[in-house]
């Protein structure tokens, strides 16, 4: 099908957006990369009367260093984040997720903070940017707000930003010493939607027990399911196997509660929520003995 | 009817200055507005792959990018890479090696290949596979694909 017809708007500066975000509120979309927004278009699952493409204020597009924290801009494309020498060094836990983002000609495209600010219980970065503890600048004309990503997604394609607000930035502070990480996932194709995902980070303490551990999934939610009672079982202690073992089938009894879809059951995303949470976190513990 | 955008872009080396709707696809542009049907159009969505051009040198989808937002830049379809009496190294290879049955997917999948053999021009089969995994072909069951990327590499490197 076709998009419906709506009203473009394409500003050279980020306050020309934030004015016509004020102005037109809820009617308005932010068009980024278009890849998530312009599928909805065609199918008419999205009918904005205003569309504020931000694909002319390049000064979005940047990714840097900033006192050890990586910045990721607004317009930044996820091929651009892919070869980012910088991310692959600082987060390389973004940097491992890339190759399932998508395809090549949609990465060529498709923004980081359009994939954030999409709030797709299945997009990869949502769940990394929680286990990264990493935080979001968003702008309006009312001022800039930082959210941390754990606060940031409320439930499906939905988030705190306000209509009038503009995803500005992405920022993530860097790993404590002694931290590994870990990206599993299950797709049916290459590139396609995970059945089921998960990021582990974890960081041990001098006497090599775990400091702080996150086990975040995506795609059996609302949004990015945190496994709290798996990490609970691992903060404090001595890892090993057997714990790791024990905690994943923990994330998976008791921290995650999967739909049943034409995808897969409830049955086998939990089945698999085991399986990738053991695989994220065994990896992540010896990528953190590294 | 909405209000229409002047937008002015290049398409295979000629400058266009055209007033277009904003909800118009870029697919839908090149095929309806300038008779380029070089560019297939198959599910619209983002998955198929059978639309992909070159825009500004990368591969995107162009049913998932509006005309509007090609102001100002290059776009290379299928049409503007070879003629039929000089083909571009990776057509001529879709047809020795027979890489190619209906030819829906193929326009597509050969500007996919553009970019990704002059930034590697020595590719494994994975990376192959890898490249053109965002493309759909429902005929060759791919092998005869690779097989036609493998000979492109070939015939495009500077050694030979």
């Amino acid at each position: 099908m076709k998009p419906a017809p709506f009203e473009y708007f394409a500003p050279a500066t980020v306050e020309e957006a934030l004015g016509y975000l004020a102005e037109y509120g809820y009617e308005a979309k932010v068009l980024a990369g278009g890849q998530s927004l312009i599928p909805m278009m065609n199918f008419r699952l999205a009918q904005p009367a205003v569309i504020v493409d931000i694909n002319n204020i390049p000064e979005l597009g940047y990714i840097r260093g900033n006192n050890g924290d990586l910045q990721i801009g607004a317009l930044a494309r996820h091929n651009q984040v892919e070869s980012n020498p910088l991310v692959a060094r600082q987060t390389p836990l973004i940097f491992e997720a890339m190759p399932h983002i998508a395809t090549l000609q949609v990465r060529n495209r498709g923004t980081f903070g359009g994939s954030i600010a999409h709030a797709d219980p299945s997009a990869e970065l949502t769940a990394i940017s929680v286990a990264l503890e990493g935080s979001f600048t968003l702008r309006s004309q009312r001022g800039d707000r930082v959210i941390p990503a754990n606060e940031f997604f409320l439930g499906l394609f939905t988030s705190v930003l306000e209509p009038d607000e503009l995803l500005i930035e992405a920022r993530f502070p860097p790993l404590p010493a002694r931290s590994g990480c870990a990206l599993e996932e299950v797709s049916r194709r290459p590139h396609d939607f995970a059945l089921v995902g998960v990021a582990a980070v974890i960081t041990l303490d001098q006497g090599n027990r775990c400091q702080d551990a996150r086990l975040v999934f995506f795609s059996v939610g609302d949004g990015p399911v945190e496994a709290r009672q798996a990490v609970g079982m691992l903060n404090g202690n001595e890892l090993n196997s057997e714990l790791l073992r024990l905690a994943a089938e923990t994330a998976a009894k008791r921290d995650v509660d999967p739909g049943s879809d034409i995808h897969a059951s409830a049955e086998y995303r939990r089945h698999l929520a085991g399986v990738l949470a053991y695989r994220a976190l065994e990896k992540a513990y010896l990528r953190s003995r590294q | 009817m909405s209000n229409t955008v002047e937008v002015a872009f290049t398409v295979n080396n000629i400058q266009y200055v055209r007033n277009v709707e904003p909800r118009m696809l870029l697919s839908d542009f090149l095929r309806h507005e300038l008779g380029l049907t070089g560019t297939h159009v198959g599910c619209e969505h983002g998955v198929c792959g059978a639309c992909t051009v070159l825009f500004d040198g990368q591969s995107v989808r162009s049913c998932l990018m509006f005309a509007v937002q090609a102001n100002g830049h290059e776009i290379l379809t299928i049409e503007g890479l070879g003629t039929i009496d000089n083909l571009h190294p990776i057509q001529q290879s879709f047809i020795e090696a027979h890489g190619l049955q209906c030819g829906f997917c193929t326009p597509g999948i050969i500007l996919t290949l553009v970019p990704f053999l002059e930034s590697n021009p020595d590719p494994s089969e994975e990376e192959i596979r890898h490249a053109i995994s965002g493309n759909i072909c429902r005929c060759t069951g791919y092998q005869n694909i690779v097989e036609a990327v493998k000979l492109a590499a070939e015939k495009m490197s500077p050694n030979t």
